[in-house]
């Protein structure tokens, strides 16, 4: 399959792509060295959600507990520093294989069921797997666990904020084309074909369960991939980035930004945190009881935004967009 | 092991299983007959804690500290929001897939818990147990909270009305139908339209008397309604969606596996390993129990401890 | 040309104005939202009282509060943290309500060389090895709320005591604190799960075991959840229930008459009779129509150390050995009596035992019994490399 390098598909990722990669050199122009940490976390996230997509979009699947697998990553980072071992290749080597033992495992569990018991099982999952996390002492259990300084990769130094934030950015661009590639090849045509009639599917010779499984571990180990890196990020583990709102916010995210496309997600996630933090800062100075309430209050405008997506712009927003240009470009 | 704390810790969980099935009642029902899942079934709990617990505080012509008039108010608020929230946003996703209907009843959890952070604060709000209710009962030699008991006896109560008014009254019999066969009920010309917006109701109800009865023991504050959420979805999925007996059921086992759980498994533990070891890995897994629970269930029965069968 | 030029003069004499005259930021952290946002809220309208008091100066300079909160979340608070530092350039952070989210805090604070001055959450790991000169608190290290209790139950002779904490790293911090510090038995550590709101079958169990006293670290909801039902199984009265952070100015309120009779330790309480602390619960209850919890007054102190030593500099906060040296100093009048820093930057302070009775006006409010520690240090203080 060749690339359509005029189709919206395209163009637009692309010129996203090259805006973030623009940000560290905009920063340093504005001394605001802020704006790399807030993106570099912003496209943590956005990772996260290309990665739960796979399954969610494609897939049909609605796992409420894809923070589990971030929380794998993190701790890996996490428990290797803590023993002494601070080595960026071991600590990713670990997460994953940590991560695809786990996702084989659930995964073979929860994908005996569907509908709304899947989303409950997945829920119970990661639900489990944080209350383990915050009960253990030995590492900061509910306090966290404090990093001492970043992976060691040898031939660049994370430390310094704007390398890791290119690697983050280099994860981003990596995985999507590989999903790109994915979502084309027969492993997503199955894919997709699943979500739409799983039985028909089934009644054409095709394995299911295992195209099913695969797509499920290859969605967890990129959430594995970006706690791997929040970790780095925050130089921290915490059972915070377990909690099911946070599964919660990834599905929204997803759905946000036009779960029925590759790049959605990544629209998604960077407009929610996008709007959380201007919403939680915003100061214009106009009515101050206003915006005393908007600072505190900014939750219920989040929850209000959902419901009206949900409502009205169905394709989310990336998915609107492109229908938009699609649309006008087949009338020419 | 005393007996009477072993019955006491039963009558615990017999009490948090009760509560449970007030929740899980509405719920099941409207997920299994209306196919929707509304997770601000938390808030509309939420909200009928605070309004009870508003109307006890507050004198409403001229009565203060009242628990019947709390009792009203916080029931008549819960229904009332219920069907205003299912006449104005909730009725254009029942086509729609679960994933629509999570995110979009996510949205008004997010809405709810801030307009309660607004109105009352985040902190705290105050309710007590009402005097008459504040004492302790002597059953044959074992003490029990007097209002817990009456949890217990409301809850009971609550769940043989509800049996009764699915398994013997016209109504009852059309939801029955309807869980069934919605299309066929339908083309029978009953009013769907009315159905579907009695039965929220009734689902919103049984979660007011639920945050009534739970706003004197537990902290009424925003986002309590998202933790005892959790455990409600676990009930019906376990139970079996759609399904009262199930919700019953489930309802009652989870309440008192989770109870006894808790206060025996640290001490079972303690008995066969280390001290600090049952100590760190004793609550970690009692917290697990319930899913593990659930997971049990659906390993050997897929659809739930009492599926219900659709024509 | 000419409107140009005159512009130019006129945005150039402005802005050497305001250089001249450029506030201090003072970066404001702390959990305002969620269930315990009331006692980050506390925190920031104490600190508040004292800016605007002084006109929106501390120390006669003018400063810019910049507040955010961190929602319980130690990735958002090392984000906030980050965003300080690096945008706003704040020379000086202060606030943080929890411990976890202190933790993650600490390194982006240590990283960025500024001073922080926390009033609330006080880790062990802060006042051990991980010490820093630049970090000051003006609250308590965790452990000695819990030690106090410890030692008023040894004081008053009981022989069994229950401990019951949330399964957590402050839990499991207390529980030790309150052990170090007693000579007793400890029958019984149970630890229940996080935010759980029925205690009624843990509650049962502290019955069976019939002990001479109990204690509880529960904070916020889980504390109003616990005193409730403690309450209502009737051992509120029969068995002492002793606590840290259970029964306190942010939980009261959900109370009221319900808590008589618990027992907390702390190093402040509202009845305090020394003239700076009368006069801190005057204004603040006139100001903002409500009794100051511990963490209003923990804010209210860091507010005037930071008044004081930034006077000591004559506003030159710049020359950082001499802040730091005035901050350790800390020359002010504590509402809570004596004050002096340790070598860790935590205070060396007294504790006191308290219990929730009604004061003179009726309200429930909590009343000071027993002083069982007199010019206490914390317990980790020699792990700390500073001098």
């Amino acid at each position: 399959m060749t690339m359509n390098w005029t189709s919206p598909r395209f163009y637009i990722p692309a010129a996203c792509m090259l805006a973030l990669a623009l940000i560290p050199i905009y920063a340093v122009f504005a001394s605001q060295p802020f704006y790399v940490t807030l993106f570099s976390r912003i496209m943590i996230f956005a990772l996260a959600v290309l990665g739960l997509n796979l399954i969610l979009g494609y897939g049909g699947l609605v796992s409420f507990g894809h923070a589990l697998y971030l929380g794998v990553g993190a701790y890996a980072v996490g428990i290797m520093s803590a023993h002494g071992y601070g080595n960026g290749w071991a600590h990713l080597g670990v997460a994953l294989v940590v991560g695809v033992l786990m996702a084989v495992v659930i995964g073979a569990v929860v994908l005996r069921t569907s509908g709304m018991t899947f989303i409950m099982i997945t829920l119970a999952f990661a639900q489990m797997g944080y209350f383990l996390v915050v009960s253990l002492k030995a590492y900061g259990g509910d306090d966290g666990l404090s990093i001492d300084s970043r992976s060691a990769f040898g031939i660049f130094d994370i430390n310094n904020h704007t390398v890791l934030y290119y690697l983050i950015l280099v994860c981003l661009v990596g995985v999507l084309w590989l999903f790109s590639r994915l979502v084309e090849s027969r492993f997503g045509m199955v894919l997709r074909g699943v979500k739409s009639n799983e039985r028909r599917m089934l009644a054409l010779g095709f394995p299911t369960f295992r195209y099913k499984l695969a797509a499920y571990v290859i969605s967890a180990q990129v959430c594995v991939l970006a706690g791997f890196l929040l970790a780095n990020l925050t130089k921290f583990a915490s059972p915070s980035y377990m909690q099911w709102q946070v599964s919660g916010d990834l599905i929204v995210m997803s759905v946000l930004g036009g779960m029925n496309t590759l790049f959605g997600p990544i629209v998604g996630a960077v407009s929610f945190l996008v709007m959380e933090e201007f919403l939680s800062g915003f100061k214009p100075g106009w009515f101050p009881a206003v915006e005393e309430v908007l600072n505190k209050h900014w939750l219920a405008l989040v929850g209000v935004f959902v419901i009206a997506i949900v409502l009205g712009l169905r394709k989310g927003i990336y998915g609107s967009v492109l229908g938009l240009i699609e649309r006008k470009a087949g009338r020419k | 092991m005393p007996i009477e704390l072993l019955i006491v810790q039963l009558l615990n969980g017999l009490q948090y299983g009760v509560l449970l099935f007030l929740l899980a009642a509405g719920l099941t029902l409207v997920f299994g007959i209306m196919n929707f899942v509304n997770l601000a079934h938390g808030s509309l709990y939420m909200m009928g804690a605070y309004f009870a617990a508003w109307a006890y505080n507050n004198p409403i012509f001229g009565i203060q500290n009242s628990f019947l008039i709390a009792a009203i108010v916080g029931i008549l608020g819960s229904l009332v929001l219920g069907v205003v929230i299912e006449r104005l946003i909730l009725f254009s996703l029942y086509d729609r897939d679960h994933l629509d209907q999570v995110l979009a009843t996510f949205g008004l959890i997010l809405v709810f818990n801030e307009v309660a952070r607004y109105i009352w604060g985040p902190s705290s709000y105050y309710m007590e147990v009402p005097e008459q209710l504040s004492g302790v009962i002597n059953i044959f030699g074992i003490s029990y909270p007097a209002y817990r008991f009456m949890i217990i006896g409301v809850g009971l109560a609550v769940a043989a009305g509800t049996f009764l008014l699915i398994q013997k009254t016209r109504i009852g019999m059309l939801i029955r139908a309807g869980a069934s066969n919605a299309t066929m009920v339908g083309a029978l010309g009953v009013n769907i339209k009315l159905l579907n917006t009695l039965l929220f109701g009734l689902g919103a109800a049984l979660a007011g008397v639920a945050g009534l009865m739970a706003g004197p023991i537990l902290s009424v504050q925003p986002g309590m309604g998202e933790p005892i959420l959790i455990v409600t979805l676990v009930v019906i999925v376990t139970g079996g969606i759609g399904s009262i007996r199930g919700a019953f059921f489930a309802a009652l086992i989870v309440g008192v596996i989770d109870t006894i759980g808790r206060v025996f498994l640290p001490i079972l533990l303690a008995s066969l390993v280390e001290k600090s070891l049952a100590q760190a890995a004793g609550p970690a897994i009692a917290s697990m129990l319930i899913y593990l629970l659930m997971a049990a269930v659906l390993a050997f029965k897929p659809q739930g401890l009492f599926p219900v069968k659709h024509g | 040309m000419k409107l140009r030029t005159f512009t130019a003069l006129a945005l150039l004499a402005a802005s050497s104005v305001a250089m001249a005259q450029a506030p201090i930021k003072i970066g404001f952290v702390a959990t305002l939202s969620g269930p315990a946002g009331a006692l980050g809220q506390d925190q920031y309208d104490a600190f508040m009282m004292v800016v605007e008091r002084n006109g929106g100066k501390l120390g006669g300079v003018p400063v810019q509060v910049l507040k955010e909160d961190d929602q319980l979340k130690p990735d958002v608070g090392v984000q906030i943290i980050q965003k300080f530092i690096e945008r706003e350039k704040t020379p000086i952070i202060t606030g943080v309500t929890f411990s976890n989210v202190m933790m993650a805090m600490s390194k982006p604070l240590a990283e960025g060389g500024v001073f922080f001055v926390g009033s609330n959450a006080g880790p062990a790991p802060l006042a051990g090895p991980a010490c820093n000169p630049n970090f000051f608190f003006t609250s308590w290290q965790n452990d000695m709320q819990a030690e106090v209790m410890g030692k008023y139950a040894s004081d008053q002779g009981y022989k069994k005591v229950y401990g019951m904490a949330p399964n957590y790293q402050a839990g499991k911090d207390f529980v030790s604190g309150f052990k170090r510090f007693y000579k007793g038995e400890v029958v019984e550590e149970v630890y229940t799960t996080l935010n759980q709101p029925d205690y009624s079958a843990e509650i049962a169990q502290i019955a069976s075991k019939k002990p001479d006293a109990v204690y509880v670290f529960y904070p916020g909801g889980m504390g109003v959840n616990f005193i409730k039902q403690y309450k209502q199984a009737g051992l509120l009265g029969k068995i002492p229930l002793l606590s840290t952070s259970t029964a306190d100015g942010s939980t009261l309120p959900a109370l009221k008459e319900i808590a008589l009779g618990v027992i907390s330790g702390t190093f402040w309480g509202p009845d305090f009779a020394n003239p700076v602390s009368q006069k801190f619960v005057a204004d603040f209850e006139k100001k903002y129509n409500r009794i100051p919890s511990q963490y209003a007054a923990q804010a209210y102190d860091s507010a005037v150390l930071l008044d004081t030593a930034i006077a000591k500099v004559k506003g030159n906060i710049g020359d950082k050995n001499a802040f730091r040296a005035a901050i350790r100093a800390a020359d002010f009048k504590s509402l809570r009596g004596p004050f002096t820093f340790n070598n860790n930057g935590y205070p060396i302070q007294n504790m006191y035992a308290f219990e929730v009775a009604k004061d003179a006006k009726g309200r429930v409010n909590l009343k000071t019994i027993a002083q069982p520690m007199t010019a206490q240090r914390d317990a980790y203080a020699d792990k700390c490399p500073i001098k």
